[in-house]
């Protein structure tokens, strides 16, 4: 359960979240939707305290992670694992590397145990035969898979996710989003995704919430968000040029 | 009087200067540079979100490299600048040999080592400690690290050549 | 294969730069890493002008040993003591005269040791009696200049 209190944050004058509250539901996928530039990635960044909020406050299971020790800190960052927009693959080693990465640092396996659950990891994201590949000789979907296999190879509690099909095509969009449903299905994580998937995401999140000038405008099931009477998400949602969301 | 003023200028100046110089246009750029690209691209942020610390995995490393390998450098450099100062001092030049070994091995005692080697020990930190910094703190995108890279070996070298002065004048 | 290739090159460098250190500190920067071949005499001296730690000293023209270090003497407050270490092959009797002299005109000052007829050799720690002082040129030139050389 991750809790966020009246969260504020400004980047200068730029107020990004303003007043934030919001509940992350044990064992269910969480999406997060809203316009782009709105803060989406900032807020995920909180929850593993890459960034500070200016004010307010944010738990993991009943503890704050604000102004936290490194080492307190990364008592609790051992629940998470995180797929970032860009993949932020360790880009000086390979693909096996990199997924063996966590393993080897945070566990006291030995080198064929690792070995053995690196390639189940990256066959669990349909990848097999590019381990010895350096990250910038894949695509940018097998980037993603990688990225996932990284993420959830150490079986976090929860996993973040930051807008993990944007630039992908339409069928490994799909695939993506079909893995994260199989992976959750098997490992049963806590998942927060922020997205802009309209309307793949309502099939696979079991909780949509939708981030609007720096609050939680609604907070719901994917009935409810597509439902909605509110005029900010029923324009987001038909992806139409009137109304309360003006570009700039 | 060429031994002499060969080997201790090599050994209380030159050596240590010029190895940090050019470490500092090879590595502490190349430092800077990683860093800096790990930052931009989300790396340092995916160590962190892994509960590890950047600073023991990225950091530490380079500053204890560069702490071993300046000193290292810095005597293979007074070495071979030392035989370079043989080669034509005495087969070019004509210099009695056994003066030129003589009078380096009178004239320089084991201060004028020692501070060579206290000054390349820490300018290896210097340049470490830039490169990093500046790398770890790298502005946005490609030119962000440009910036960050040209920035920290100027910085570096002027420190280096600042931090000479003051180390010649309170070593000897 | 690159890795095997990177570590051999890695410990070339570190062995190449070890023997560097090593030449440079103990040919150059005469560090002992035996320092048991050595025992030391002291001499006193009503001037040392010149002398440095490190000079050389001789018996007939042979360097036997080093001069340690040089101090004021605690007990007279006028005089120097000079610290000297003499290779431990060589024997001096204890009514050696030391003084200090110049090697050319602008040459460093070093240590000349002429040993006597004693039957008796100095030992570690031991006194030299007899020595004579540096020669100030600079004295010397003046008095000569002035007239009353004796």
């Amino acid at each position: 359960m991750i809790t966020m209190r009246n969260v504020h944050k400004s980047f200068g004058a730029q107020k990004v979240l303003d007043g934030l509250d919001l509940d992350i539901p044990d064992g269910k996928i969480t999406a997060i939707i809203g316009p782009s530039g709105e803060g989406k990635s900032v807020l995920l960044k909180h929850l593993i305290g890459l960034l500070q909020p200016d004010s307010g406050s944010v738990e993991v299971d009943g503890e704050s992670i604000i102004d936290l020790r490194r080492t307190e800190l990364n008592r609790i960052r051992e629940k998470f694992g995180m797929l970032f927009q860009n993949v932020a693959l360790f880009d000086s080693m390979t693909v096996f590397e990199n997924v063996a990465f966590p393993l080897e640092e945070k566990t006291s396996l030995s080198k064929e145990e690792i070995r053995g659950k690196v390639l189940s990891a990256l066959e669990d994201v349909g990848l097999k035969n590019i381990e010895q590949k350096f990250p910038d000789e894949l695509s940018g979907g097998m980037k993603k898979r990688v990225g996932l296999a990284r993420a959830v190879v150490l079986n976090p509690k929860i996993i973040l996710f930051d807008e993990p099909t944007t630039g992908l095509d339409p069928i490994i969009k799909r695939a993506i989003h079909q893995l994260i449903k199989d992976t959750h299905a098997k490992f049963g994580f806590t998942a927060v995704i922020v997205t802009h998937e309209i309307p793949d995401i309502f099939d696979v999140a079991q909780n949509v919430a939708m981030l609007f000038r720096g609050k939680i405008l609604q907070h719901g099931t994917p009935d409810d968000i597509i439902n909605s009477t509110d005029p900010a998400i029923r324009q987001f949602i038909s992806g139409s040029l009137d109304g309360p969301i003006q570009m700039v | 009087m060429l031994g002499t003023a060969v080997a201790l200028s090599l050994i209380r100046e030159l050596g240590p200067v010029l190895t940090a110089l050019m470490v500092t246009g090879r590595a502490g750029s190349a430092i800077t540079a990683e860093i800096g690209i790990m930052r931009i691209t989300e790396q340092i942020d995916a160590l962190e979100t892994m509960a590890l610390d950047p600073f023991k995995y990225l950091v530490s490393p380079k500053f204890i490299a560069a702490m071993i390998s300046l000193p290292l450098l810095c005597a293979i450099f007074d070495v071979i600048g030392i035989y370079g100062g043989w080669l034509v001092g005495v087969k070019l030049l004509g210099v009695n040999p056994g003066a030129y070994f003589y009078e380096m091995e009178n004239s320089v005692v084991w201060r004028d080592v020692y501070s060579g080697f206290v000054k390349s020990f820490s300018f290896g930190l210097i340049i470490a400690w830039i490169g990093c910094y500046k790398g770890y703190y790298a502005g946005h995108g490609a030119e962000g690290v440009s910036k960050a890279t040209t920035e920290s070996v100027v910085l570096t070298s002027v420190i280096i050549l600042v931090w000479d002065y003051f180390l010649t004048s309170v070593l000897l | 294969m690159k890795m095997v290739k990177l570590e051999l090159m890695v410990g070339i460098f570190m062995l190449i730069g070890i023997l560097c250190l090593g030449y440079v500190s103990i040919k150059l920067g005469k560090v002992e890493l035996f320092g048991g071949d050595f025992y030391s005499v002291t001499a006193r001296f009503d001037s040392v002008s010149g002398l440095k730690p490190g000079a050389r000293v001789e018996v007939a023209g042979v360097e036997v040993g080093k001069v340690d270090r040089i101090a004021l003497d605690p007990k007279s407050g006028d005089q120097a003591l000079a610290y000297l270490k003499i290779n431990s092959g060589v024997k001096i009797t204890d009514d050696v005269i030391a003084s200090v002299r110049t090697s050319g005109i602008i040459g460093d000052k070093f240590i000349k040791l002429r040993p006597g007829g004693s039957e008796k050799m100095l030992n570690n720690n031991d006194m030299i009696r007899e020595t004579e002082s540096a020669i100030d040129i600079e004295e010397l030139v003046s008095k000569f200049i002035h007239g009353n050389v004796d």
